[in-house]
């Protein structure tokens, strides 16, 4: 059933950093540190433990609104992590700190501008040489449409995920909208810029339009590279018109192969078959010595909480071996790495780097030093040419 | 000669951004996108002790006659960006960045600044501006309009709002108490409701309470609404005026609305921007600054500049001859697009009829006339004659300090950093080592208290 052990394609691996892991009681475990999670010292202190794990990327989760386990409004609750910092900057911030991680933050479509993200994320770029992604998403939620007061919930079936299409078109227009050679100082001439490799974009759609030029440079990587996850169909159009890389819930049994066919038939009709799209599976992870261990850490997590953790996608307990076991059973599915969601970063995150990591590096199917120096390059991605660049001639 | 203790100097670094103030043609000019240019500029004015670093903000690339302008340094990164990453590189430095109150919505800006705030442990300031133009709205959602009669009242609205996300938290919410299960004491951390004529919103605002409170407010305009809502709410205003008479006289003003506000003279940091030419003598200086202008004020780009004001082509004329004897034409402006420039004539008859008689007085050709009524330096000659300029302007109420604007990027600030700040240290005027961690610590403003908010925040905008 397996492939042989030989030479297995190496897996790529990221994990989603937010507040201090996806179970609610993570903040109380030993180590957690909820008194620094609105400090730079805490974010720049996993992406190092990521980067010492030689991960492809981090993701940094965020929203527009308090977390809530309501989805009509604030639950009012006092024992959980509340409040979060802005995903762009945190990512910027622990950009220099880092060498070599990507650094995928996430971005709101439904209610930013995607001039300012197009810079902003072109700016990432900039500053990490070449680590920057995003990870789009849409918002249905009524209550953060309330912190903007632009608009009303609840939004037609299949809009909004349409409007965060149209978002990246436009912020990959306007990365593309400065060739690469645009600046040319030329003293002779007294020109700084050569105004013929500047283009206006001229973007028109449903939720906005947009001019261009940008007025950030080219990023380093020309398109750094677009994420979203999926859960549904509106989602996997998405991902297969928009995206680089998408996210898939790991479950076992038939879901992830039937999310895989979904999104490679969408890309199939968007005409971008031929270009590269990874597929991750998405697992939350409680990583101990053994499965009982993992067991009962949930279980003493569980009792904190006071709730049986019922997360939104799939979830695993177990060792180090188990969870090889399980990535590598579970890419069958066409998936070619994961997104590990720690239920406690403090713990989990090191269990990735230190444990996890060495057993695929002994099982040949993951690398033993970075073999690229920008995020496209971890992934196996071209630089994409320009859009708006004439072939020379 | 006087008992009144000598003032403290303010000094600041404005990273060279889309005009033609840099030099990009001198060999030692680098890269302005480069993290590594923000970083050596940040580290050389943090190094010299600096209150703060500058950054402005662009929306759209400048246009003149339909086409893309290409004379000057085009294109920047983007503000908040650029200053969490510097936020990494720089200890003490406060991070001043310009952001825009027309395209942006207030719970995200206030989630930006409340977020740069946390992770430069209470370095961050916005400088809050307007805009208004449709040029600029083509570029956004909410697309080409603002009445510019409207554009103070969305920022005084923008301000007030954003300041009531900021004090949505009082700093004493966070338990984080892992043994009780207490993160948060307060169940409505974060609630707000904002109902006014521009923005009508109401939820949890989701950063806690940031290092400084709020970031430090600068405010730029020069006109009678901007100097009002500088005077209502600002903590500093990045000015204009850098010479003895138009300081003094702007200082007086501006500080003299203070009191109608309730706030006190020294609640509001009057930083003017200025440029610099350092010599090894005057004379050597002051030959380096005229060179400087030249480069800087090309015969492309005096014709160029002319037509901000004359609102025509005038690519027909020879920057070596004299000035158009047509006048300029009135209304909006069309040939050029995004220049702040084209603002700040507001008459152009009577700039150009002024500028006529001075090139006729002084037998100026285009391009002389525009270096001689533009930008001159502020301060050229060697160390010790600038560094006593400065503290003369200073002590004489013309400024609390200055914005620095070298005409190098990124080493334009090194000399400065080497010898003049020393012979500031040395008057007793400015400091040698940071007192404090953070920009209200630099700029000895209070942290402002939740409960101070109705009292300093500015008034919400009339409804006329």
């Amino acid at each position: 059933m397996s492939a042989p052990s030989s030479s297995p394609a190496p897996l790529h691996l990221a994990v989603a950093l937010d507040g201090a892991g996806r179970h609610p009681a993570a903040w109380r475990e030993p180590g957690a540190r909820p008194d620094e999670l609105f400090t730079a010292r805490y974010w720049a202190g996993f992406a190092a433990e990521a980067e010492a794990g030689l991960l492809d990327f981090i993701t940094f989760e965020d929203g527009l609104a308090l977390q809530s386990s309501s989805p009509t409004g604030s639950d009012e609750r006092t024992d959980r992590v509340r409040g979060r910092l802005d995903a762009v900057l945190t990512a910027a911030r622990v950009a220099p700190l880092t060498r070599r991680i990507g650094l995928v933050p996430t971005v709101t479509a439904t209610h930013t501008e995607p001039f300012h993200i197009s810079k902003a994320i072109a700016t990432l770029d900039h500053v990490s040489r070449g680590r920057a992604g995003l990870r789009i998403q849409v918002s249905e939620l009524a209550h953060e449409a309330r912190h903007f007061g632009r608009r009303t919930a609840p939004f037609a079936d299949g809009e909004l995920h349409a409007e965060a299409a149209d978002h990246v078109e436009v912020v990959r227009r306007l990365w593309d909208s400065w060739e690469d050679d645009a600046e040319i100082r030329d003293v002779a001439t007294g020109r700084f810029v050569d105004r013929e490799k500047l283009h206006h974009i001229d973007f028109e759609g449903r939720h906005f339009s947009v001019r261009g030029p940008s007025i950030t440079p080219r990023p380093p990587q020309g398109q750094p590279v677009v994420t979203a996850s999926g859960a549904g169909e509106a989602s996997y159009a998405l991902i297969a018109r928009s995206t680089e890389v998408g996210y898939v819930a790991a479950h076992d049994g038939d879901g992830p192969r039937a999310a895989v066919a979904a999104i490679r038939r969408a890309r199939e009709a968007t005409g971008l078959a031929a270009d590269p799209l990874h597929l991750f599976g998405e697992l939350t992870v409680f990583l101990d010595a053994d499965a009982p261990a993992a067991a009962a850490r949930l279980e003493r997590l569980d009792a904190l909480a006071g709730d049986p953790y019922v997360g939104d996608g799939a979830v695993f307990t177990g060792s180090a071996g188990q969870l090889a076991d399980l990535l590598l059973e579970r890419r069958a599915a066409g998936l070619s790495g994961f997104l590990l969601r720690p239920g406690v970063i403090a713990h989990d995150l090191p269990a990735i780097t230190r444990t996890l990591v060495p057993e695929l590096q002994r099982r040949g199917t993951f690398r033993r030093a970075y073999e690229a120096d920008t995020l496209r390059g971890l992934l196996g991605l071209e630089r994409p040419t320009n859009r708006y660049a004439r072939p020379a001639a | 000669m006087s008992s009144k203790p000598l003032k403290q100097i303010h000094l600041a670094a404005h990273f060279p951004g889309v005009n033609n103030t840099t030099v990009w043609s001198d060999p030692a000019a680098g890269s302005h996108i480069d993290f590594d240019s923000f970083i050596h500029f940040a580290r050389t004015a943090e190094r010299a002790k600096f209150d703060f670093l500058f950054l402005a903000e662009g929306l759209r690339l400048r246009e003149q006659g339909g086409e893309i302008y290409d004379l000057d340094v085009v294109g920047r990164p983007d503000t908040f960006t650029v200053l969490a990453a510097l936020a990494a590189v720089t200890d003490r430095l406060g991070l001043t960045g310009t952001i825009n109150s027309t395209f942006n919505e207030p719970y995200e800006v206030a989630r930006q600044f409340a977020t740069l705030d946390h992770l430069s442990e209470g370095r961050a300031a916005w400088n809050v501006v307007t805009s208004w133009d449709a040029f600029t709205g083509e570029n956004f959602r909410r697309g080409g309009f603002l009445p510019r009669e409207d554009r103070y009242s969305r920022a005084q609205e923008f301000l007030a709002t954003a300041t009531e996300l900021f004090d949505s938290w009082d700093g004493s919410e966070i338990a984080a108490d892992a043994g009780s299960g207490t993160f948060l004491r307060d169940a409505r951390a974060g609630a707000f409701a904002h109902r006014g004529r521009h923005f009508d919103i109401e939820g949890r605002f989701n950063v806690p309470r940031s290092p400084q409170g709020r970031p430090v407010i600068f405010q730029a305009g020069d006109s009678e609404e901007g100097r009002e809502f500088a005077a209502a709410g600002a903590d500093a205003i990045f000015g204009r005026y850098g010479t003895l008479d138009a300081g003094r006289e702007f200082y007086a003003d501006v500080k003299g609305r203070l009191a109608r506000h309730g706030r006190t003279h020294d609640q509001l940091k009057i930083l003017p921007a200025a440029t610099f030419v350092l010599g090894d003598t005057d004379a050597e200086a002051r030959e380096i600054a005229h060179e400087v202008r030249r480069l800087q004020v090309s015969g492309q780009t005096a014709i160029k500049f002319l037509e901000h004001v004359w609102n025509r082509d005038l690519s027909a004329y020879d920057p070596d001859g004299p000035l158009p004897e047509i006048d300029p034409l009135v209304g909006e402006n069309t040939i050029a697009l995004g220049r702040a420039s084209v603002r700040q004539f507001r008459d152009p008859l009577a700039t150009a009829r002024q500028w006529r008689e001075l090139a006729r007085a002084k037998n100026l050709s285009i391009r002389e006339l525009v270096i001689s009524a533009t930008a001159d330096q502020t301060f050229v000659g060697s160390a010790a004659t600038i560094a006593e300029s400065i503290d003369t302007l200073v002590q004489a109420d013309a400024a609390d300090g200055f914005i620095l604007v070298p005409h190098i990027t990124p080493g334009g600030l090194d000399g400065f950093a080497d010898s003049v700040v020393p012979l500031l240290q040395e008057r007793g005027v400015f400091r040698t080592e940071y007192e404090g961690t953070t920009l209200r610590d630099h700029l000895g403003l209070a942290v402002p208290t939740p409960a101070s908010a109705s009292a300093s925040a500015p008034a919400p905008a009339p409804v006329s």
